[in-house]
């Protein structure tokens, strides 16, 4: 399916129809079944959107910047043509009857979604492992994990079905999973795009981003997501533009924290290769440190599930979503709608998220975590006081194997120690593909700038792309 | 500390409540040693010292957002929100008895 400016280029000299863009994309959809990326296809109302779009361009009418573009959404955006599940049996019919600001804004420009991505349920998880509906497979080895939560979306793009898909990244979502399919994933500033009808999880770090191929596509898609919404009142006035004239001569850190022993060692070359590259344009690499590093999934795991169980109160089975049968009280109907509603890990958070909120463990907990963060945050701070960006490994391995850390909790969390830190931060944060294993399994390298500042990530990125 | 605090069954009952949710034995037993796992990776906390440092609630300095109280138009209507609800009857969402 290639990049969006081919299809664009194409749908414009009318030597592709958007038509023929749309079904080129259900097909690899079905070809590419096995690797269980996808929930549902919009296959219907993803037809007539491309029949209407054929219809203005051979009337000579205005079309937007991604006309006839196809696109897959993480299955938590809410969007027309199928059910909004999050992968979870609570809303496994869940028929949205809005959609999101995000969808909305694409659709406003002529793109056109052909289904749904899969997830961990509700976004709790790295591997998509967590979906009530089963595992997404590894885009290269269907024996390894897509990763996650946005696996699916992560994995579709690898495959080519669609050039870009949406996603969500709270503590690495997007970053993770775009790092073990070998495809670039951004996760802006927190507050640059609108949250507006996605499936709330931890709301002082939730943030929506995009997979594309490369940085150029991701550019485009940002630029169009980006900006200020009324309905969520914690967007930012658009900021984001493309940049153009990447400041020569940047000063780079990289985390020396993040290349330790338990980095596996083909990791720590793909990022040293990185390293070589951007000295070989002129910018300066030199090791920094971040000492808080080693605190920050503590953090995360007392801020996340706290704001998850919150969050998650809503999930009663009174108004919409799944609700049990055969219940003689309403606390029985509560207590049962959310215990088959819910899979596992996300029971595992709720319940963390209760315990930390408790009295009597609310300050020992809770508020001990957001003061780490204080601490965690300054600690970027004095470092971007110096440095324009800072690198790392986007996870501390490639893509780990199907059930390889399913029996222990702790094991999976520590995949997203490398994402973590920057979202708890509020800040942007990139993943691009750096190299590939021996074994043949895509490698990422993350980088991450001051708020505000993902325009400067994605240039520099973009200036030593395919070098 | 890792992996040791001891967090009983009847604390993951408690918990379980307070959570409104219905576990099963079985669910009970194995929430019961993930939890104390849990647990007993985010206690390295306590390690910090954090005396005197305010706490990180929000990260973008937004202070309170305002707009103009009017009636905003959705394109939502009733029929379609109570269409989401598993039994609905005269405009209003049906619930199990109470009392």
């Amino acid at each position: 399916m290639s990049r969006i400016s081919n299809i664009i280029d194409q749908i414009k000299s009318g030597e592709l129809t958007a038509r023929a863009a749309v079904e080129a994309a259900l097909e690899k959809a079905k070809s590419t079944d096995e690797f269980h990326a996808l929930l549902s296809v919009t296959e219907a109302r993803a037809l007539e959107r491309a029949d209407e779009i054929d219809a203005r361009i051979k009337n000579g009418e205005s079309v937007g910047r991604l006309a006839g573009v196809p696109f897959i959404t993480k299955d938590n955006f809410l969007a027309f043509g199928a059910p909004t599940t999050a992968a979870s049996r609570m809303l496994e019919k869940f028929d949205a009857p809005l959609q999101a600001t995000a969808v909305e804004k694409l659709e406003q420009e002529g793109a056109i979604c052909i289904g749904k991505a899969n997830l961990d349920a509700f976004a709790h998880g790295g591997s998509t492992e967590n979906s009530a509906f089963g595992p997404t497979k590894n885009a290269f080895d269907q024996t390894k994990v897509a990763g996650g939560s946005s696996g699916g979306s992560a994995v579709v793009t690898a495959l080519d079905v669609v050039p870009f898909a949406l996603g969500t990244d709270t503590g690495g979502s997007i970053r993770q999973p775009a790092s073990f399919n070998g495809v670039v994933g951004v996760k802006p500033t927190y507050g640059t795009v609108s949250r507006y009808g996605v499936v709330a999880m931890a709301s002082s770090t939730d943030t929506i981003g995009c997979f594309t191929k490369d940085i150029a596509d991701s550019e485009l898609i940002m630029d169009i997501m980006s900006g200020r919404d009324m309905n969520d009142m914690t967007t930012l006035p658009d900021f984001f533009a493309p940049i153009t004239d990447l400041k020569p001569g940047q000063k780079i850190g990289i985390i020396k924290e993040s290349m330790g022993n338990a980095v596996d060692p083909e990791v720590r070359n793909a990022v040293n290769d990185y390293i070589e590259k951007l000295r070989a344009d002129g910018h300066t690499v030199e090791e920094v440190h971040l000492p808080m590093l080693k605190y920050a999934l503590a953090m995360y795991y007392i801020i996340v599930p706290a704001e998850v169980s919150s969050n998650l109160a809503r999930y009663d089975g009174i108004r919409y979503g799944h609700r049990a049968e055969n219940v003689a009280t309403l606390a029985e109907l509560y207590g049962r709608t959310r215990d088959e509603g819910f899979v596992t890990e996300n029971k595992r958070r709720i319940m963390i998220g209760s315990y930390v909120l408790s009295s009597g463990y609310f300050d020992a907990y809770y508020q001990q975590a957001q003061k780490a963060r204080t601490l965690l945050v300054n600690a970027y701070e004095e470092l971007f006081a110096s440095y324009d960006v800072l690198l790392s490994p986007t996870a501390p391995t490639p893509a780990f194997g199907l059930g390889e850390n399913t029996a222990d909790p702790v094991q999976m969390y520590l995949a997203d120690i490398m994402t973590v830190p920057p979202s708890l931060a509020g800040l942007p944060a990139i993943s691009v593909p750096a190299g590939v294993s021996g074994s043949g399994l895509p490698i990422g390298v993350q980088l991450v700038g001051p708020r505000r500042s993902e325009a400067n990530l994605l240039a520099l990125a973009k200036s030593v792309e395919g070098k | 500390m890792d992996g040791m605090t001891v967090i009983s069954r009847d604390d993951v009952q408690h918990l379980a409540q307070l959570s409104s949710l219905q576990l099963t034995d079985e669910e009970l037993g194995s929430l019961q040693t993930d939890i104390g796992n849990i647990l007993g990776y985010i206690e390295q906390l306590g390690e910090l010292d954090t005396t005197g440092v305010e706490p990180t609630y929000q990260v973008t300095g937004l202070e309170n957002v305002w707009r103009d109280d009017t009636v905003i138009h959705s394109d939502v209507t009733r029929e379609q929100m109570l269409a989401l609800s598993t039994e609905s009857a005269n405009h209003q969402v049906k619930v199990p008895k109470v009392l």
